[in-house]
């Protein structure tokens, strides 16, 4: 489902007399429907570089990085908007909205996108929300006033509303306390078994044997330095 | 599927002076452009020259009509310039002076561009409008009144009420969160996702506010000097900029 091969990134900073850093080099990665493999390696080692590279928010050196189909280092943006409305959801550690637009309807956001009724929509967000215990005074509230750990809990809430395929995570369990940690981490193991694919980052080595198949040590792709 | 504009070498000199060159892109139905650069850059003149405004020196906009497929709209007549003006397309003026009639009504406002389509049942008319003005939250009892006595987020919200309500197809929008105060800004761009989604709108955003654009904004256009330096998926183009001066740009970016 995700296909990476010989994927490389380095950053030239113009602005800061032209420095490059080179990040990665020759990164190959391979997830089938199903499978949730964990990106590993110190801080540093180009991990959520990588992940950003699949969801095509970083271009790509060179290589392919092939999502259900669309290789998104040689995508138009037109494809890369359908992939990620469709097929390529992300849980990143940040939550972005439109401020002051109630929670309810930014989980049920990403269903409407894709023509589902707005009522379906809010229904399968109201019990989404319900299920990560967000209470449900706050449905009505903007997010962005909303505790770190209910902002990242909105963000899984957008991120599980749609089956994707495919499933990038980006530590969907930092910040949140062990009685949601196990809602989460069971979210994911629901969606494994609905055979999406993941790639996950976790910080937490007790989330990541739960629910991880394999390791893949992104320190292997750090370029030989010149 | 038919790309909805299509935009060729698009150049326009002010004598010496480059106002935009070289500029070519790609608008999808249903797809958000924004443009960002610096002021003088070059994307008003852009936006003018494509919204038929203003004559290129050289280049190609092809948009496609609904009757005859893609046309170039700098071949056509001006009578038909006009009537894709009052019809597909809606500009969004930075100031909501420029794009509305100051001294007719607000509903008067709005009726004028379904009149310009050929709307006469004036009950009709008048429960469109206020169909409209409500949808961008003005309430019916300021139907009536000039927009001169309106805030300028209400304006601005009127603005936009009479450039939909012809159900266009293509919105031009010059800085259409300038001059707003924040609190308005942020319901302005909530009202303008939500429009921009149900009607499947396009639309070309010129703006110099990189938060505006990254909301709004599918795809990022960045300009300098008049010429395009960068282009892309916009979170990829504010996350991952190529060009030193897209550098520059987004980490010039206060943070709150």
């Amino acid at each position: 489902m995700i296909e990476v091969e010989n994927v490389g990134k380095s950053f030239t900073l113009h602005n800061q007399g032209g420095v490059s850093i080179p990040v990665l080099a020759g990164a190959a990665l391979r997830v089938a429907p199903g499978e949730c493999v964990a990106l590993v390696g110190p801080s540093g080692a180009g991990k959520s570089t990588l992940m950003r590279m699949i969801h095509g928010n970083y271009l790509a050196d060179g290589g392919h990085i092939v999502v259900g189909g669309v290789d998104v280092a040689l995508a138009d943006p037109r494809q890369i908007i359908a992939l990620r409305r469709a097929v390529l959801g992300h849980v990143s550690q940040f939550l972005r909205v439109v401020p002051r637009v109630p929670t309810l309807e930014v989980v049920a956001e990403p269903l409407v996108t894709l023509g589902v009724a707005p009522e379906e929509a809010r229904a399968r967000a109201r019990a989404l929300l319900a299920r990560i215990n967000i209470p449900e005074a706050l449905w009505p509230l903007s997010p962005t006033t909303f505790s770190g750990g209910e902002q990242q809990r909105v963000n899984i809430a957008r991120g599980f509303v749609h089956d994707y395929p495919a499933l990038l995570l980006d530590e969907p369990t930092a910040s949140l306390d062990a009685g949601n940690r196990e809602v989460v981490l069971s979210l994911i193991l629901e969606a494994k078994a609905r055979g999406a694919a993941i790639v996950g980052i976790f910080h937490d080595a007790d989330a990541r044997g739960r629910v991880c198949d394999r390791e893949v040590d992104v320190g292997h792709f750090t370029p030989a330095a010149a | 599927m038919t790309p909805l504009l299509e935009v060729r070498a698009v150049t326009k000199t002010y004598g010496a002076r480059i106002g935009c060159r070289d500029v070519d892109f790609t608008l999808w139905p249903g797809e958000v452009m924004g443009v960002v650069g610096e002021s003088g850059s070059g994307k008003s003149t852009l936006l003018s020259c494509l919204s038929g405004q203003l004559a290129p020196d050289a280049g190609e906009v092809l948009f496609d009509t609904r009757a005859g497929g893609p046309r170039d709209i700098l071949a056509m007549d001006e009578a038909g310039r006009r009537m894709l003006a009052r019809t597909d397309w809606a500009f969004v003026h930075q100031n909501p002076r420029d794009g509305l009639r100051m001294g007719v009504s607000a509903g008067g406002n709005v009726g004028e561009r379904l009149m310009a389509v050929g709307a006469r049942h004036y009950g009709d008319i008048r429960a469109r409008a206020a169909d409209w003005l409500a949808r961008v939250d003005i309430t019916a009892d300021r139907m009536d009144d000039r927009p001169g006595t309106f805030s300028g987020g209400m304006q601005q919200r009127l603005q936009i009420a009479r450039n939909l309500v012809t159900g266009p197809r293509l919105v031009f929008m010059d800085e259409p969160t300038g001059g707003l105060d924040v609190s308005v800004q942020a319901r302005l761009l909530d009202m303008l996702r939500g429009l921009v989604r149900q009607m499947g709108l396009s639309a070309v955003i010129v703006t110099h506010d990189l938060a505006v654009v990254r909301l709004l904004a599918d795809r990022l256009m960045v300009m300098k000097g008049g010429h395009v330096v960068e282009a892309g998926l916009t979170d990829q183009v504010l996350d991952d900029p190529q060009h030193g001066y897209t550098q520059l740009l987004v980490s010039s970016v206060l943070q709150v």
